[in-house]
C-alpha cells in the first residue's frame, strides 16, 4: 500500500476510469445539455425535435457512470470510499436527478401531466449537470482525508468555486447539447441551436477564466507549486483555446459538425488539464494513485475478465448504437413521444 | 436504539436493496422460464408456446428495466454510507460487485438485444441460444452477488495487511463451501418465485375465463416446476442451516430463539421472543426436536444466546420471524404445487375454482420468502458486517451526520414509492391483459434503454 509509483495494472485501470469518465461526460453531457436547452424554449415543435435527437441514446449513456463507479470500487477502493463520502449530498442529488429525469423522459409523451414531466426533465438535467461541476470545483479546492477516510463535512462542497464550476458545467453541457443539435437536426432546430452557441461559448470561456485563476491560487496554497513543475502540461489548455476558436469558426462558417466536435475537444482538454494538475493525486491533494490502488491480486483478477473482455464489448456496443443512428435525424424517425400508429 | 447514522444507514441499505432485489430475482427466474418455453416451442413447433413466450418477454423487459434503475443506486451505497467497509474490504468486494455490474451490461449489450429485436433476424436455433445466454447471464450476475455476500457471512481466502483485508485466494473467495450451498439456494428461490407467478397468472385467466389455452400452459408448467423444485429447495435450505450452525452459531441460536443452552434442546415452533427478559412468551415448543434438527440426534446439547457476550449477539426478533415466514412460504408452495399436480393428474385442475383462487393468491409467496430469507441472513449476521472481521458500527462513513442520512433516506423512500407504484401498475396491466396481439413494433426498442423498453412493452399491451 505504501508504493510510491503505481504499477502497470494500476495505470491500466486509471486509464480505463479516465476514459470512462470522459465517455460519460461527453455522452451524457450532450443529452443533459439538450435537457437544459429544452428548458429555454416553449416551442413545442423544437422541444419534440430535441427529445427525438437524444431518444435512442440517453439512458445507454448513463451506462458509463456505472462503469466508472464499478471500476473505481474495484480498482481504487480508497478513492471510491473518500469520494462518495465527501459528496454524499451531491451524489444523492445526482442519482435522484438521473432517475427522475429518466422517468420524466418516458412519461412526458404519455399524455397526462405533461407540464410536470417537462419540468422534471429540465430540472433533473440541470441538477445532474450542476452537482457534477460542483464536485470538480470541490476537488480543485482539495478534499481532506484522515486515516484513509474523508474528514470534512457533508456541506464542504457548498462554496464559491464549486458553485462557479457547477454553473460552468451547466453552461458547458448546454454548449455540448447545442453542438449536438446542430449536428443531428435540420432547420428550424439547427439554426435555433446554432444561434445559442456564441453566447454559451462566451459564458463558458468567462467562467473557465475565473475558475482557472482561483484553481491555480488554491493549488499553489495546497501544494506550494504553481503548475510549473510540469510545463508541458500547458499544452492541454492551449488545445482548449484552439477548440474554442474552432467552435466560433464552426458557427460562422455554418459547418454542422464543428461546434460539437470542438466542444468535445474542449472537454477532453479540460479533463486532461485537470489530470495534469492533480497528478500524482487521485483525491487532491491527499491520496495518490499508487496509495489508492487495490492490491495486484485484485487488479489482475479484474483485468483478465472485465478489462480484456467486458470493456471492449461495451465500447463496441456503444459504437454500434451510435453508428445505427448516424447522420441527421429525419422527420418522423424514432419519435420519442408519439405512441405507435394504430 | 437511537437514530444515529449507523442505524439509519442500515435502514436505508435494507430499503434500497429490498426494493432492488425483487426485480433481479424475478428476472433471473423469468429468463430461465423464457429459455425453457422457447426450447419447448422449438421442439414442438406449437404456436401456443410462442404466444406465451412473447407475453412473458414483455413482463421480463419491465422487470429488467426496473432492476437497472434501482441497481444504479446500489452501485454507490457502499461508498456513500459504508466507506470504511468499502476502503477496508474494497479489494475483495469491489471486484466481485464490479463483475456483477459488468456481467449485467454484457448481457444488456449483447444477447438481450437479440431477444428483443432479433426474432425475425436470426435463426430459431440462434434465438434459443440467445435466450439461454441471457438466462445464463442473469444467473452469473447472481453468482457475483452471492459470492460477495457469502464472503461477508463467512470470510475465506483473505489476509490482513495494514488493517486492510485483501484477497489471497480468489478461488476460495468465489467458490467456497458456503457459496456452493447459498448460490443454489438463491437460484432455486428465484425459479420458485417465478414459477408461482406464472401459475398464479394462469389461474387468474382460468378464473376469468380468458386466454384458456395459454392459461393451461402457465398453470401446468408453473405448478409442475414448483412441485419438482420445492423439495430440492428444502434440501438446500437445510444445508444452508447447517452452515449457519457451524460458522455462525449465534445467528442459529437467534433463529431458534434459544436463550440458554439446552440438553436435549426443544424446538420453538412459534413464540414472541422478548429480548429484554431473554425469554420466549407464548411459546409452543416440541421437546427434543431442536437437538435433532441441529445435530441429527435426540439428546445433543445445543448452545443458546447466553453463550455469547452481549456485544456479539444478533437481534432475535427479525431472524426468528423472518426464518419462520420463509419456511411457511415454502410450505405453502409445497402444498399448492403438489395438490395442484394431484388435481391435474385427475383432470380437475382447471375446474376446481377454490384451488385456482388459492393459486392466484399465492403469487407473492416466492417474493416474501426471498425477502424474509435475506432479512434472516443479514440481520442474523449482526453485529458484524463482515463476520468476525469488521463490526457494522465501525463500517459506516465517519463523516455522516444523522441529518444527512435522514435526508437521503426520505428522498429514496419518496422516489421509490413513485417508481415502484408505476412499475407495479405496468406489470399489473400487462398481466391483466394477458397474451394477445403480436409484439410487432418491437423494432423501436433498443436494449440500451431499459426504461424505454419497459414502458414500450407495457404500452403494447392491448388496452
Amino acid at each position: 500500500m505504501s508504493a510510491t509509483e503505481p504499477s502497470a495494472l494500476a495505470l491500466f485501470w486509471l486509464v480505463v476510469i479516465g476514459v470512462a469518465i470522459l465517455a460519460y461526460v461527453v455522452l451524457d453531457g450532450f443529452d443533459l445539455g439538450v435537457g437544459i436547452l429544452f428548458g429555454t424554449t416553449k416551442d413545442a415543435r423544437l422541444r419534440d425535435q430535441m427529445i427525438a435527437s437524444i431518444s435512442p441514446f440517453w439512458d445507454g449513456n448513463e451506462t458509463w457512470l456505472i462503469v466508472v463507479g464499478a471500476s473505481l470500487f474495484a480498482a481504487f477502493p480508497a478513492v471510491y470510499a473518500v469520494f462518495l463520502s465527501a459528496f454524499y449530498i451531491p451524489v444523492l442529488l445526482l442519482l435522484l436527478a438521473l432517475i427522475f429525469r429518466g422517468v420524466a423522459f418516458e412519461f412526458r409523451a404519455r399524455g397526462a401531466a405533461r407540464g410536470l414531466w417537462d419540468g422534471g426533465f429540465v430540472i433533473g438535467s440541470f441538477v445532474a449537470a450542476f452537482v457534477q461541476g460542483a464536485a470538480v470545483g470541490a476537488m480543485i479546492r482539495g478534499i481532506p482525508v484522515l486515516n484513509n477516510q474523508f474528514s470534512g463535512g457533508s456541506f464542504d462542497w457548498v462554496a464559491g468555486l464549486p458553485f462557479l464550476s457547477g454553473i460552468g458545467l451547466v453552461l458547458g453541457y448546454a454548449l455540448l447539447g447545442a453542438g449536438w443539435l446542430v449536428l443531428k437536426s435540420e432547420d428550424p432546430l439547427r439554426s435555433w441551436a446554432r444561434g445559442r452557441i456564441p453566447a454559451l461559448a462566451g459564458a463558458v470561456v468567462a467562467v473557465l477564466c475565473v475558475a482557472i485563476v482561483i484553481a491555480f491560487i488554491d493549488r499553489a496554497r495546497m501544494t506550494g507549486s504553481l503548475f510549473l513543475d510540469r510545463p508541458w502540461g500547458f499544452i492541454f489548455p492551449l488545445i482548449g483555446i484552439i477548440a474554442i476558436v474552432g467552435i466560433f469558426a464552426g458557427v460562422r462558417q455554418r459547418r454542422d459538425s464543428w461546434p460539437f466536435a470542438m466542444t468535445v475537444v474542449l472537454f477532453v482538454a479540460a479533463f486532461l488539464s485537470l489530470a495534469v494538475m492533480f497528478w500524482p493525486y487521485m483525491i487532491p491533494y491527499s491520496v495518490t494513485v499508487a496509495a489508492a490502488a487495490a492490491p495486484e491480486a485484485s487488479l489482475s483478477f479484474l483485468f483478465w475478465g472485465a478489462g480484456l473482455f467486458v470493456l471492449p464489448v461495451i465500447g463496441v456496443y456503444t459504437a454500434v448504437v451510435y453508428w445505427m443512428f448516424r447522420g441527421k435525424q429525419r422527420q418522423g424517425e424514432y419519435p420519442a413521444s408519439a405512441p405507435p400508429p394504430p | 436504539m437511537e437514530l444515529d447514522p449507523v442505524l439509519l444507514s442500515r435502514v436505508q441499505f435494507a430499503f434500497v436493496i429490498s426494493f432492488h432485489i425483487i426485480f433481479p430475482a424475478f428476472t433471473i427466474g423469468l429468463a430461465a422460464w423464457l429459455a425453457t418455453i422457447e426450447g419447448v416451442r422449438l421442439v414442438t413447433g406449437d404456436a401456443l408456446y410462442r404466444r406465451v413466450f412473447e407475453f412473458w418477454l414483455k413482463v421480463f423487459a419491465v422487470s429488467f428495466g426496473l432492476g437497472v434503475v434501482t441497481g444504479i443506486v446500489m452501485a454507490f451505497q457502499f461508498g456513500t454510507n459504508w466507506s470504511v467497509l468499502a476502503e477496508k474490504t474494497g479489494s475483495i468486494q469491489g471486484p466481485l460487485l464490479g463483475y456483477e455490474a459488468f456481467t449485467a451490461f454484457m448481457l444488456e449489450a449483447t444477447f438481450f438485444g437479440v431477444m428483443l429485436l432479433g426474432r425475425e433476424r436470426v435463426s430459431p436455433r440462434f434465438y434459443l441460444f440467445a435466450c439461454c445466454m441471457v438466462s445464463l447471464g442473469t444467473m452469473f450476475s447472481s453468482f457475483w452477488i452471492l459470492a460477495n455476500n457469502s464472503w461477508m457471512q463467512v470470510p475465506l481466502g483473505h489476509t490482513i495487511v495494514d488493517g486492510r483485508i485483501i484477497p489471497a485466494d480468489w478461488w476460495a473467495i468465489t467458490t467456497g463451501p458456503i457459496m456452493r450451498v447459498r448460490w443454489p439456494h438463491m437460484l432455486l428461490a428465484t425459479f420458485l418465485t417465478t414459477g408461482m407467478c406464472v401459475a398464479a397468472t394462469g389461474a387468474w385467466y382460468e378464473l376469468r375465463g380468458v386466454h384458456r389455452a395459454e392459461a393451461s400452459v402457465m398453470l401446468h408448467w408453473g405448478l409442475g416446476l414448483v412441485a419438482v423444485l420445492i423439495p430440492i429447495q428444502l434440501f438446500f435450505g437445510h444445508l444452508t442451516g447447517l452452515y449457519v450452525l457451524k460458522h455462525q452459531p449465534a445467528k442459529f441460536a437467534a433463529i431458534e430463539a434459544r436463550w440458554k443452552a439446552q440438553q436435549p434442546a426443544s424446538e420453538v415452533l412459534i413464540a414472541i421472543p422478548d429480548e429484554a427478559s431473554e425469554r420466549n412468551l407464548f411459546a409452543i415448543e416440541i421437546p427434543k426436536l431442536g437437538s435433532f434438527i441441529a445435530s441429527g440426534n435426540w439428546t445433543a446439547r445445543e448452545i443458546g444466546l447466553e453463550s455469547f457476550p452481549p456485544q456479539d449477539r444478533p437481534p432475535v426478533l427479525i431472524p426468528f420471524f423472518g426464518f419462520r415466514i420463509m419456511v411457511g412460504m415454502g410450505l405453502i408452495m409445497l402444498a399448492v404445487s403438489w395438490f395442484g399436480t394431484f388435481l391435474r393428474l385427475r383432470g380437475r385442475l382447471e375446474t376446481t375454482r377454490w384451488f385456482l383462487w388459492g393459486t392466484f393468491f399465492a403469487f407473492p409467496t416466492g417474493f416474501i420468502a426471498i425477502l424474509t430469507g435475506w432479512f434472516t441472513a443479514e440481520v442474523g449476521r449482526q453485529p458484524w458486517v463482515v463476520y468476525g472481521l469488521l463490526r457494522t458500527k465501525d463500517a459506516v462513513t465517519p463523516s455522516l451526520t444523522t441529518g444527512d442520512v435522514l435526508l437521503s433516506l426520505a428522498c429514496y423512500v419518496i422516489v421509490y414509492a413513485i417508481i415502484f407504484s408505476f412499475g407495479l401498475y405496468f406489470i399489473y396491466r400487462l398481466l391483466r391483459d394477458g397474451p394477445g396481439r403480436d409484439a410487432s413494433d418491437r423494432a423501436k426498442m433498443t436494449p440500451a434503454r431499459p426504461l424505454a423498453v419497459a414502458m414500450q412493452a407495457s404500452e403494447e399491451a392491448p388496452q
